[in-house]
Order: C-alpha cells, then structure tokens, then sequence
C-alpha cells in the first residue's frame, strides 16, 4: 500500500501546541522519538525555577506500561530487584531491573494502583523485557505509553500551584504518596515523585486533557512564578540531586555489545535497591556471587575543588587511572562542582581522595587541570522541603 | 567571661565571614553588632506585613562562590538565584531590553543601531579582558608596591607579568580604564545614546561621580566583576532577600562555635601599651581579646571608635581625607500587583531584571549636576527592580515588592541636614520618574520605605550613607585601600585590624575584605589558614 502522507520522524507529545507556544529558544531536541525542548528561554533561570518557584516539563515520552492481574505482584517482584510486595497502594518505588547476569537493564518508578494492578515507568522501550518475563505468571502487560500524558511540575511553589488546579488536600500526600484528582471530568494522578531532589510532583492525565492541563496550570501558576523547562535544565537538577540515567551513567545491559561494558546494581550505588530474601528474582544468583566475590567497579560521587566541570575526566589515584566520570557539572545551588563516576575496586570508598584530569578549552586553548577532588556519601542538595509533608506553600 | 581570642565589630556580611574563617581555624570569636538584627547593609525586613524588603543591598554577584561553598552557605539557607532580563525605557515610548541570549541581544539594539549591535562584541571582549586582570585579586590581599616583602614582590611580579601580557593596546586600554569616565569609554564603541546610558549606570552606581568624571569606567568594570555560576557579570537575588546572606554566614559562623552579640553599641577599642584589648561599649560593658577587627567604614574606625591619642597623625589625617561621599537613596516599596510600562508586554521577561529610565548620558549627567549643587537629581538615575518576579517569598502572590537604587542623593541639602521635607521630595521625584512611564504605578503603592543617605547612615552606620565604604577610585583601591600603607588589613595599632568593605577588593557584597583579613590575621597568630584560595579565572 502506498500512502501520500508526510513521514514525520519526530512526533509531537500531547502539549506540543502548548510547549510550542512558550518555546522562545527554539531549540528541540528527539526524545523516544517525540519533539522536545532542549531549553524554552534560558536554560539557567529555567533551572532556577525548579529551584525557587516551579518549573514544569512534559514527561509524556516517557514509557509507561500496566501490569494487572493475579501475579502482578510476583511478576514484578520476580522482575526487579526491590521488594515489590512492601510497596503499599498508591505508593511509588524507584527500581532497577536486571537481566540474568545481575546486569543492570534499566530503571524506572513502579506505581502501585491496586493489590493486582501496576504501572512501571521506564527510562528505555520495556515490551520484549516485560512479555519475556511473563513465562509462568497471570499477568496482562498493556503499553500506555501513548495513553497516558504527563508533566513534571517541581519546584518550592509546585504544591500551591496544584492545589489551586484542584488538588486538595496534596500538601498532605507524603513523598512517592500517590492521589487521585478529577480534572476536566477525567481522572487526573499526581505523584510526589520527581527527578530533581525537589519539592515536586508528577501529574497525569488522558492525552485529550493535556492541553487543557498545561493552560490551567499556568494560569493558576503564574502568580507562583510558574515557568517551563526543558531537557537541559532538567539535566542540571538531576546531577545536583543525585540521579543516575540511563545511556550516561550507565548502559542498559541487553544493548551493551562490547564485553564488561554492563554494570550490576551494586557498581552503580544501588545496593538499596536489592532484596536477597526475596527467594528468587532476575539475577539473584550472580548478584549473590558478586557480593560474594566483590564487585568490579564502584559509583562515587565525586566533589571536586574548583570551578571546572569535569566532564569525560579520567580519575587518577596517584598516577594510576582508576576510573572515568559519567556525569559531571556546576551545581547552581550548592556553588559545587560535582561528578558521578565509576572506579575500579577498591577504589571510591566515601572520602576517598582522588585527582581528576580535567581539560577545559577557551578561545581553541586546551588546558589540563589536575584537580583534586573527594568521594562524599551523597548529594549535597537535599533541602528539608523535598521530605517535608505537610508540603510548604513555597 | 567577657574575654575571646578576637572581636569583630559589625555583624554585616563581612564581619561574619572574618568571624567564621577566625572561628572555623578555632579561635573564640564574638561579633559585636550595634542593631538589634545582624546584617548591617544585608538585610531583609518585613516593614509591610507580608513584604520582604531588601532594604540596602538588593542583588547578589560579588558574593565571592569560593567562600560560598567553602562555608557551606547553601546548606546554611542561602540559595542565590538569577534574574534575566532589564530595560531602558526611553523618553520617546521605545526601550532598550537585556537579553541573555546573545542573539536575541543582538538584534534588540539593532532596533537601535546595527553597527552598536555589532560594536557590543567587541565592548564585551575589551572590558573581559579588564576584569581578568582584576578578578584573581579578589581573594588575594594587594600586593603593597612599597613593600620588600617576598610575597609582595611575588604578587607583584605576578600583576606586573599579566599586565604586561596585554600587549600595548591592552596596557594602553588598561590605563584608559582605570582613569577614564564611562561617558568616554563608552562614546568610543557606541553612537547610541540609550545603549550608552544603559551601560554607564554600572559606571555610577553608589559613587558620587558623574558619567563623564574620570575614574567611573573602572566603577563599571567593578559590577561586571562579579559572578553567578560561571556566568560573569550576571546579577542574582538571594532567596528571601540579602538578609538570608547573613543568615547563612551567621549560622556557618555560630557552627564554628562563634558567638554574636546585638545590641553592642562599640564606643571605644582599648589599647595599651600600644596594643588593642577589647572593646567598651557605650553602656560601659567591656569585651576583651588581643585581636579586634573593625567591619566599620576608614572613618568610623578611626575617627569614631578609637581615641586618637592611640593613633599615628597620618592615620587620622587620612581617614579625615577618605573619599566616602554619599550619593544615593534608596525607595523600596509594597506594590498590590504589577505595574506595566508602556512599550513593554507585562509577561515580558524583560520585566524581571533591571530597569531604567535614563536614556541618555546627557540625562545622568544632569542628575549629578544636581547633586553638586546640594538637592537630589529631579530626574534621577533610577535601577530599579521588582524582585518578586523571580523570588516567591518576597510578596503575597500576585503582590509585588520593588526596589529602586537612587541616583544622587546628597549627603547634606544645600550644606544642611536632610529634613522630613526633603525626604518627601526625593521621594517624589523618583516616584513622578517612574510614574511616567508606567501609568498605574501610583494606585498599587501600598507602603514605601524611603532612605536618603541621612537613614542608611543612622540605621547601617555607612558614613554619608556611601554604599561601598568609600569611592572606588584609583586612589582608593588596592594597595591604595583604605589608605597606602594600611591596605593588608592591619591597622596601625597592633592587634587592630580591618575588613570591611573600605579594605580591598572593596564594596558590594562580596566578603572577600572579610576573608582576606582572616587570611592575614591567621597568618599573624601563626595560625593555618581557613580562608579558600579564589578558582583559577579562565
């Protein structure tokens, strides 16, 4: 069959007249195939937002799949590494998923809607992953990705804001709480979840409701400072806040092509993350012989003196290279310059010094900069209002 | 017991920020303050109910980012946040906006001449390449030219090698620099006349001199010093107005174990044999300690609070000489919504930074002539800000706080003391200027608190109400800081010291006086240094 239409590469997300309107930039980037802004008007004071007032950013590409049924539960318990049956009714989890190696696959939110019903938010394209993990349990597994739109909306001033488009009583709702709103006639959910170590929430609604979504909240925002933010802003805060992402810090294990390029849960920081009583889930039994044996590799996060983001450093300990940086920036707020990387063992051990070899050029001047640098135990930006519940008004 | 190691008198930000690097190397530091609250010029005050008022500071850049950290101030509350955006507006309905974007800048003078546009790069690099030169002094204590000394003669091989890097042009731009007005420098990039009045404001900003005085281009290389994440020269709020930058450095100085006394109106420094012991206050109360540091301004210090039988002659000589003229007010007012401006959409976003009214060098002159004479300008230099459009806690939704720095403002009226008339008045002209250009201004004032240097001198204590301790003139700036001779923050009384904003780098909010004094009072006692050498600028 041929067809005259046009084959548009990129596709537009649900708010794309909406983001459009406010994207002053122009500036656009291709995430999971949809349109998305790099940056709406400056990427700093869009970064500031969520900092100070509130900045909102259009999560709809990302990948969302419901699994209901009777095995729900132990689908996902046998999936991931964390301990699925402790997550209460709208609660929300962070969690990883690894592939039989102990071999980091991806990571993403795990929303519990219902003793037998699920909705896992995914950073990569899960549907061969989660029909192959059917093999034996009762589970039905529907991709909502294009169902559902979402927004971010963090930020000091995020809970007000809600409240006002009708989210009563969401100063209550505790950090990874879920509630259920109606907007427009429609059911609305909002998360206190977010990928910024901010006060913060992410809403969800039917695509046919997203514009209506967006206007209303920058309506009832605007007094509140309300702004836009796009990818690079979002980037700043997330490096600020401590998280890792997947294809920068890590590369999800089922795409890795070169040997010893994948990393378990425990060479990423996220020993928390994994519930050996649990008799049985995918990778158990290497993730046990790595605990055994000692893993390979170790995240730091590294605060390193001076101004210069280390971006791609190499990590010496001495005159030793003992590892590279995977993420690395100027934190605004904390006036630090921080880096995620991963060390060879033993290495990377909280205050562990080390040196990063850091080049930076100006003016098409390259300079190599030694800069010491130090492994601390966790985020320096951790404000009181990202745990507070009741959630204050700014 | 009234008895620590060292006193530091004056809880602004710079008093803090000695006293935290005094106490963070372990010494037992009281700062004495003579208000009620701390922060002296940094400080926030609820005069409206529901409205913060950054009543004297009002924009966070010099803040130097090393001592940020080195302190821990985020973690202690302070989270210093950028504004974009700033205007001109012109007298015949147009504007020149800011723009961060440097395209969209471009094309906005273009609206006003293609080849100032044009000519704006290469402003840009010539006054970087100024500031390079000066920036890595900023955390460093002046090299003293008369002096032997091998770190003197080390620091000034180093100044005398990047000086000379620039080549001839760069030298020759570099005198020019430090001893042209802004009017001049500025006439030789531009044709404009609302592109030069909007530059040269930096030029005049808490000096009492015009835009065509002589040494007002090094005044506008002082503002474009300073920093915001990497981005030089850009201007940020502190969240809650500056008294959270006393906050912050308070509580970093009170976990040092440092302690802060209000209420502690210093009358006298008390020496003997020559050496300082303490201080005794008004109310007789005494405070003793072999180190005293005085955050007051040259003239206070040594004019005010200790007896001249205890100081050289020079000394007091040219402490009575110190330039410290008064120059500016200050209006901060309470607004019941957002005032619009002709020409401007309200939702622009030039509307959150800085914004003007003087549209021509002639215009800020005649303001300055104006304050020659003896009266406030009747059409004064205005920068003017809303800051509530960028910080939520400084306002009720959808109410607004404004501040608007005032250009000039006499130290006295005609020779005589400001009266509560002439304060009305000054009030007014600013007002009427504002009110011109924005036809509802007027109906949302709600409350305004209005400074003439007569308040900012009685209530801070800056003398003639000088916002930067002193002029920022050649004669008045490194090794010339306060005075030569005294301009490594020792005084000349042993024990004495000095870190306020009259000791270099000098004024804005920057507490490098503050720290660089504590590197030398350190090094003094023999003491390892606390105090963060400044990043690499490049």
């Amino acid at each position: 069959m041929i067809t005259s239409s046009r084959d548009i590469m990129l596709l537009p997300t649900p708010f794309h007249s909406r983001v459009e309107a406010m994207c002053d930039m122009n500036d656009w980037g291709n995430w999971m195939g949809y349109t998305t802004p790099n940056a709406y008007f400056d990427v700093e004071l869009e970064y500031f937002a969520i900092r100070s007032t509130t900045g909102v950013f259009d999560l709809s590409p990302m990948n969302k799949y419901r699994i209901t049924g009777p095995d729900a539960e132990a689908y996902l318990n046998r999936m991931v590494t964390r301990n699925v049956s402790k997550l209460g009714i709208n609660r929300v989890g962070y969690a990883v998923w690894c592939n039989d190696a102990g071999q980091v696959m991806d990571d993403g939110t795990i929303f519990r809607l219902g003793e037998q019903d699920f909705r896992l938010c995914s950073y990569q394209r899960a549907d061969d992953w989660l029909a192959w993990c059917t093999l034996g349990f009762d589970v039905t597994i529907t991709n909502e990705s294009e169902d559902l739109a979402g927004l971010a909306v963090q930020g000091p001033t995020s809970c007000t804001i809600l409240t006002l488009l009708g989210c009563t009583g969401l100063d209550q709702l505790k950090p990874f709480g879920i509630a259920h709103f109606t907007f427009e006639g429609a059911p609305m959910m909002v998360s206190r979840t977010g990928f910024t170590g901010d006060l913060g929430y992410e809403v969800w609604v039917a695509p046919a409701q997203a514009e209506a979504l967006w206007d209303q909240l920058f309506e009832h925002g605007r007094e509140y400072l309300i702004k836009p933010i796009g990818s690079y802003a979002l980037d700043m805060a997330r490096i600020e806040a401590g998280f890792i992402q997947a294809h920068v810090d890590f590369v999800p294990a089922e795409e890795v092509v070169r040997n010893g390029r994948t990393r378990s849960p425990f060479e990423l920081g996220l020993e928390w993350l994994v519930d050996f009583s649990k008799p049985l889930f995918n990778g158990r039994s290497a993730l046990l012989a790595e605990k055994a044996k000692g893993s390979r590799y170790r995240f730091a996060m590294l605060d390193i003196e001076g101004n210069k983001p280390a971006e791609h450093s190499f990590i010496m300990k001495g005159d030793k290279v003992v590892g590279t940086v995977t993420s690395a920036a100027w934190c605004p707020t904390v006036k630090s310059n921080i880096a995620y990387a991963q060390l060879e063992m033993p290495h990377g051990a909280v205050g562990d010094e080390l040196v990063a070899e850091i080049y930076y050029q100006r003016e098409l001047h390259w300079t190599r900069m030694l800069a010491p640098c130090r492994v601390i135990d966790g985020p320096l930006f951790n404000p009181k209002r990202r745990r507070q519940t009741p959630a204050p008004p700014f | 017991m009234n008895k620590y190691d060292a006193i530091v008198i004056g809880a602004g930000h710079n008093g803090l920020t000695n006293g935290a690097y005094l106490a963070k190397a372990g010494l037992k530091v009281a700062v004495l303050e003579r208000n009620p609250y701390i922060g002296g010029a940094t400080v926030s005050r609820e005069l409206h109910k529901g409205w913060y008022y950054s009543n004297c500071s009002y924009v966070a850049s010099l803040l130097r980012p090393e001592i940020t950290r080195d302190l821990e101030l985020p973690r202690h509350g302070l989270q210093v946040v950028p504004f974009g955006g700033g205007a001109t507006f012109m007298q015949n309905g147009d504007h020149l906006g800011s723009y961060s974007d440097h395209d969209r800048h471009y094309r906005e003078i273009a609206r006003h001449s293609k080849r100032d546009a044009n000519a704006y790069d290469r402003y840009v690099a010539d006054t970087s390449r100024q500031t390079k030169l000066i920036r890595p002094y900023l955390l460093k204590t002046a090299p003293d030219p008369t002096s032997l000394k091998l770190r003197d003669l080390r620091d000034l091989i180093e100044f005398a090698k990047s000086f000379t890097s620039m080549g001839e042009e760069g030298l020759l731009d570099t005198i020019k620099f430090w001893t042209a007005s802004v009017g001049d420098y500025l006439n030789e990039y531009f044709e404009t006349d609302v592109l030069k009045a909007h530059l040269a404001g930096s030029g005049i900003i808490g000096t009492a001199l015009g835009v065509y005085s002589p040494g007002t281009a090094y005044v506008l290389l002082h503002h474009y010093m300073g920093d915001v994440d990497g981005n030089v020269g850009a201007w940020g709020f502190a969240r809650g107005g500056m008294g959270a930058v006393a906050d912050a450095l308070s509580k970093a100085f009170l976990s040092y174990g440092g302690e802060i006394i209000c209420d502690a109106n210093v009358d006298e420094i008390i020496v003997r044999g020559g050496e300082a012991k303490g201080v005794a206050l008004k109310d007789g109360t005494e405070y003793h300690a072999d180190i005293v540091v005085s955050n007051l301004d040259p003239k206070r210090t040594f004019l005010d609070i200790i007896n001249p039988k205890d100081l050289p002659d020079d000394v007091i000589q040219k402490a009575q000489n110190f330039k410290i003229r008064g120059s500016s007010g200050k209006l901060n007012i309470a607004l019941d919504g957002l005032p619009t401006f002709d020409g401007l959409d309200p939702r622009s976003k030039l509307m959150a930074g800085d914004l003007h009214f003087s549209d021509s060098l002639e215009r800020q002159e005649r303001a300055y002539d104006d304050w020659k004479n003896g009266t406030w300008s009747k059409d004064p230099y205005l920068d003017m800000m809303i800051p509530s459009l960028t910080d939520p806690t400084m306002a009720p939704p959808g109410k607004h706080m404004m501040s608007v720095f005032v250009q000039y403002a006499p130290p006295k009226v005609e020779g005589r003391d400001w009266t509560d008339e002439d304060k009305d008045g000054f009030e007014k002209s600013v007002i009427d200027q504002i009110a011109k250009y924005s036809p509802n201004f007027k109906d949302l004032i709600l409350h305004c608190e209005t400074r003439t240097p007569r308040e900012i001198e009685a209530e801070v204590g800056l003398t003639e109400g000088n916002i930067f301790m002193g002029e920022l003139t050649f004669d008045q700036l490194l090794f010339n800081r306060p005075f030569p001779g005294y301009a490594q923050y020792r005084g000349p009384i042993k024990g004495m010291y000095m870190c306020s904003s009259g000791t270099h780098p000098g004024g804005g909010v920057m507490a490098a006086p503050g720290a660089n004094a504590a590197r030398e009072i350190l090094m003094d006692l023999k003491q390892p240094n606390t105090v963060p050498g400044g990043y690499a600028d490049d």
